[in-house]
């Protein structure tokens, strides 16, 4: 047998997850679902006819809490289609280190992540008439600097109750609490990156370093925890 | 095929207060096809779990050859196993199913290897893109073989292979036991049957609660050999 790089076995799980995605659609269509709903809830809540009445700070919660639903949708089905039929038992008897299936599945719940949240700065940009295009770039790092962060904690707790009754229950109660941080951050400098009457981007630059600080902290412990969590150790 | 025996020693399972195995130590040689029976609760399953590596033995230590069988040894590459669920994703088809494994296992000549598994599980017949999710159970039960030998592994493994198949299924399956035997693999399976295991079984191991009761190995063995050996093993007499 050819021992393949750990980069590769890693790529060839995300492949095979987006790859399924692709062909039912299943989890993007929830997940654009949650995350319209959401906007849409805050929007009739928020405005109240009057041009501008909804603020920086309240657009980038708005953003954030729609990633944060839409993102647990994604995370409870993550390692679904591992757990029909017990595919699971064949991924980790295979010789992948257990690691590369954490990174492949991490990578794949992200881009679908990341997917949903490209059509969520249109709709956001439509009805609170977000200013998302002078930093486009930067809230762009944002966006997949947060979804790492979240979803790096979600694909371990995602696998810890791979086999509990009631993990849609648990997940959300596990989950947010630990992803507090990276919520915190984000919305954060986001709301920075949204003010067009900044006097300076100082603490948006501040936010996202502590948030990729927080994603390299996540990430590690995410590709040490997985075996053991995964293995019911 | 290897010579390495799988070898346990006096190995144990526990799980929280509850003993699932105590004190087991059995060698399994390749080339025999080996049935684990019991009762319900007998520790059969876990015994399974142990030699697939999934699962780590509280006590004693499982060897293959001269090295170590563990949950992050890559000896877990020699394992096949075939359980009670086929053990591949329903949304892809059969071809792309042995595809994804064929890569995580680093085949060369996948492609090759491929289509010689689905020509001798017999499915090589099946729409390319039909969704594994749409097969029948007997199917799904031959994909879960040709995806357990798709890396030539020296061990098989299957838990109550026959126990959702049809009898013209079950002698398949039966055949295909055979089949890996002469070819010098080891296969070690759990089953209820006991006239199925009459049939293939070369070695016997009857436990009960967590203990050996019975341990020969011998073949050819008549249905009612078995069934009299599995009686007296499981009212602990033997």
């Amino acid at each position: 047998m050819a021992r393949r790089s750990w980069i590769a076995q890693a790529a060839r799980i995300a492949w095979k997850d987006l790859h399924i995605e692709g062909r039912s659609r299943e989890v993007v269509y929830t997940m654009g679902f949650m995350a319209a709903l959401v906007v849409l809830v805050f929007s009739f809540a928020f405005i109240s006819g009057q041009e501008d009445a909804v603020g920086p700070d309240a657009v980038a919660g708005i953003l954030w809490v729609a990633v944060l639903f839409s993102g647990t949708v994604a995370l409870s089905r993550t390692f679904d289609r591992e757990r029909e039929s017990e595919a699971i038992r064949s991924l980790l008897l295979s010789p992948v280190p257990r690691s590369a299936i954490y990174a492949g599945k991490l990578a794949a719940t992200a881009a679908i992540m990341l997917l949903v949240e490209l059509l969520l700065a249109p709709l956001l940009t439509a009805l609170f008439s977000a200013a998302i295009w002078p930093h486009a770039l930067w809230l762009g790092l944002l966006l997949l600097l947060g979804t790492i962060g979240f979803a790096s904690v979600g694909v371990i707790f995602s696998a810890a109750l791979l086999r509990a009754r009631s993990r849609d229950a648990l997940l959300g109660a596990l989950l947010f609490p630990i992803v507090i941080p990276v919520l915190l951050a984000a919305s954060r400098a986001t709301a920075y990156l949204l003010d067009p009457t900044a006097p300076d981007l100082d603490p948006a630059l501040f936010w996202t370093r502590f948030l990729a600080a927080l994603d390299v902290v996540f990430v590690v412990v995410g590709l040490w925890s997985f075996e053991p969590v995964v293995m019911g150790e | 095929m290897s010579d390495r025996v799988l070898r346990l020693v006096n190995v144990g399972k526990t799980f929280g207060r509850h003993r699932a195995l105590a004190d087991v130590s059995l060698a399994f040689v390749p080339g025999e096809v080996a049935a684990v029976l019991g009762p319900n609760g007998a520790g059969k399953s876990t015994l399974l779990g142990l030699l697939s590596t999934l699962a780590q033995p509280s006590q004693g230590r499982i060897t293959l050859g001269d090295a170590e069988l563990s949950r992050r040894s890559p000896l877990r590459a020699s394992i096949g196993y075939v359980g009670h669920e086929p053990g591949v994703y329903g949304d892809l088809s059969a071809r792309q199913n042995l595809r994804l494994f064929a890569s995580l296992y680093g085949l060369a000549n996948a492609e090759l290897r491929i289509a010689e598994m689905l020509a001798r599980v017999g499915l090589d017949g099946v729409p390319r893109e039909a969704a594994a999710r749409t097969f029948s159970r007997g199917m799904l039960q031959r994909l879960a073989l040709a995806r357990a030998l798709l890396p030539a592994p020296e061990i098989l493994l299957f838990d109550e292979p026959g126990s959702a198949l049809d009898p013209a299924g079950a002698a398949w399956l039966a055949g295909e036991l055979q089949r890996e035997r002469e070819a010098g693999r080891l296969v070690v399976l759990v089953t209820h049957d006991l006239a199925a295991t009459a049939a293939i079984a070369t070695h016997i191991v009857v436990l009960r609660r967590g203990r050996v009761a019975y341990d020969e190995t011998c073949g050819g063995y008549s249905a009612d050999e078995v069934r009299a050996i599995y009686e007296e093993a499981t009212r602990g007499k033997a």
